[in-house]
């Protein structure tokens, strides 16, 4: 294990990685304390002025603090992603357990709804849904977790396909250890490497989707500074010159994710060697 | 038996079509069963979701008569499963319903939506294909190297990053600052296919940098497992010159799970126009369905879900298809 952390930081592109995560998480915990100007506060005085000492990013259409937004606005998306990903991973583990365990009918018929359900891009499922059940940070995190699920489902049963036939699982079937126990306390642990790995995946959807949705008016909120929302208000008038109301977001979700992929990258090369 | 008059062929070739056309119908089943299991979940998203639809049209202070009235002109008082029996029979007649925003058959909609998305998925794909194979290639033969590595890193990170992000940016350099290219793909009506191409380059970026990361890698994957294969031994073994050897036999394998890729990127594609239509204010089918999930128009929404559901249905039976044709190993029946 640490011989695997130790490899892992020899990697250029997962210490990369790992510092702009580090960075991001910081400024969804801390940035509220840190940030020159208060993110909400409107100043219609001073509205859309490019980036200068005082507004580093420049302010926006209401006079906000561009950086204060900037750096304020991962709160959101670091709290819906991860956990609509937490929820998926539960789900998708419990759900590809019981597929790649019981296989026949159980894994034909549940096999068929998720090959349905992955026919459809996330986005679209979403948009169905929320327009069916209301926008709220819950329902996306809801349908996110619901969408990701099956895929979770998909990597942990053929672990356990794998693990199914090895000589421990037939031993606490001999003890006659209740199914429940030989699911989660005895194949799981074995399967855990691929889940962990499918997880930091997902998480780097997790959050594409978030921010899409954002942007389409489905996601986040107003008046959360978030960045898909942000720039979601402000691309109207990137053909008038001005840049600076939604270059630092686009750059700040470009960041997020690219590093949360650069990290997943690691480990799953890990995986390989 | 067709054959009967001809000479008696092999047994081999007898199993071999067999097997081929218990292959194809198999995919054919498969592809019926998910439509029809997608019908059903997209059916409910839109029927028992948002309950009384008359209510949910008129709003919360409409006189309850009036709401009544409305669900029984439009058939939503009836049973669900004689609505969904209606609504199921309707596609299938290419009666798709009225838009409950628009007030008019929803086909009139959704055609040339759907042909306006194809124009647009059909320049990205030109632009991607041979790029991301290119891409996979040069790779798989520097593998491990500097060019690899670089190449990896690009592709991935090009691939996670949402189209609105990588499309705004690419509106700000090349459409703001350069000047270079329209930041509306919206062409004057009648305008020439030279003029419409113009105008859907840069949305058809942000699509081409989401898949050229994933073909990429699986062209790479394909390449190095081919590479390293037997038969690409024996082939440099026997004196062939390198590029013949990648050519007529690396390639050739390499590209066998590229296709399946490429099949099932089609459904982040359009998942993908969603975003892209809106940013570049394109009529497609991205955002038909936005238009239609903004203003609650159920009827538009289910139709033009369903039509993608349809669509990468087929891709998926086409590309299984192609596989199959082109793999030896499913062509000959060794295996399913």
């Amino acid at each position: 294990m640490k011989d695997d952390l130790r490899r892992l930081l020899r990697q250029p592109a997962f210490d990369i990685g790992l510092v702009i995560v580090l960075f991001w998480v910081a400024c969804a915990i801390f940035g509220p304390w840190l940030v020159p100007h208060d993110p909400y506060a409107d100043d219609l005085i001073n509205t859309l002025m490019p980036p200068s000492a005082e507004h580093w990013f420049g302010t926006d259409q209401l006079g906000r603090d561009v950086f204060s937004r900037v750096i304020v606005g991962a709160r959101d998306i670091l709290t819906v992603a991860p956990l609509a990903t937490l929820i998926s991973t539960i789900l998708g583990t419990a759900l590809g357990l019981t597929m790649g365990y019981f296989g026949g009918w159980v894994d034909e018929v549940l096999g068929r709804i998720v090959d349905a359900v992955l026919a459809l891009p996330t986005v679209i499922v979403a948009l169905l849904a929320l327009t069916a059940l209301g926008t709220s940070m819950i329902t996306v995190m809801v349908v996110i977790a619901f969408s990701f699920a099956p895929i979770i489902a998909r990597t942990v049963r053929s672990a356990v396909l794998a693990e199914r036939s090895l000589d421990y699982v037939a031993a606490a079937e001999l003890r006659r250890e209740s199914t429940f126990y030989i699911l989660f306390v005895e194949i799981l642990p074995n399967v855990l490497p691929p889940i962990l790995v499918e997880t930091t995946v997902r998480l780097g959807y997790a959050i594409f989707t978030v921010a899409t949705l954002s942007f389409i008016g489905f996601g986040i909120q107003p008046p959360s500074p978030d960045w898909g929302l942000s720039i979601s208000s402000n691309y109207g008038m990137i053909g008038g010159g001005f840049w600076w109301t939604v270059v630092f977001d686009s750059l700040a979700i470009a960041s997020l994710v690219i590093g949360i992929n650069l990290v997943a990258d690691g480990i799953e090369g890990l995986r390989h060697d | 038996m067709t054959h009967a008059a001809g000479p008696p062929r092999p047994a081999a070739a007898i199993g071999r079509t067999r097997a081929i056309s218990r292959f194809i119908l198999k995919r054919i089943g498969l592809a019926l069963l998910t439509l029809w299991l997608l019908s059903v979940l997209i059916f409910l998203g839109g029927h028992l979701l948002p309950g009384n639809v008359g209510r949910a049209m008129l709003g919360p202070f409409a006189d309850q008569q009036a709401v009544d009235v409305l669900n029984h002109q439009m058939g939503t008082d009836r049973p669900l499963l004689v609505q969904y029996g209606d609504w199921v029979a309707g596609f299938l007649t290419g009666d798709l319903g009225d838009s409950y925003a628009y007030r008019a058959p929803v086909a009139d909609f959704l055609g040339p939506a759907l042909l306006n998305s194809a124009k647009l998925a059909a320049v990205a794909f030109v632009l991607v294909v041979p790029l991301g194979i290119l891409g996979g290639v040069v790779a798989a033969l520097y593998r491990g190297r500097p060019t690899d590595r670089i190449l990896s890193v690009v592709g991935l990170s090009a691939t996670v990053v949402p189209e609105f992000v990588s499309g705004i940016l690419l509106i700000l350099l090349f459409g703001v600052t350069l000047r270079w290219f329209p930041i509306s793909a919206t062409w004057d009506e009648g305008a020439g296919v030279l003029t419409q191409l113009y105008h859907l380059i840069l949305p058809a970026i942000p699509l081409v940098l989401i898949l050229f990361g994933y073909i990429a890698r699986m062209t790479r994957a394909g390449m190095i497992e081919a590479l390293e294969a037997d038969y690409t031994r024996t082939a440099i073994l026997k004196g062939q010159t390198y590029a013949r050897v990648i050519w007529r036999h690396v390639l050739r394998n390499a590209l066998l799970p590229t296709i399946s890729v490429i099949a099932t990127q089609t459904v982040y594609l359009i998942g993908g126009l969603v975003v892209i239509e809106i940013l570049f204010h394109y009529q497609g089918i991205g955002s038909l369905i936005y238009t239609a999930a903004k203003k609650k128009d159920f009827p538009m929404l289910q139709a033009g879900v369903m039509s993608i559901g349809a669509l990468f249905a087929v891709t998926t039976l086409l590309a299984d298809l192609l596989y199959a044709r082109l793999n030896p190993r499913i062509r000959f029946g060794d295996r399913e």
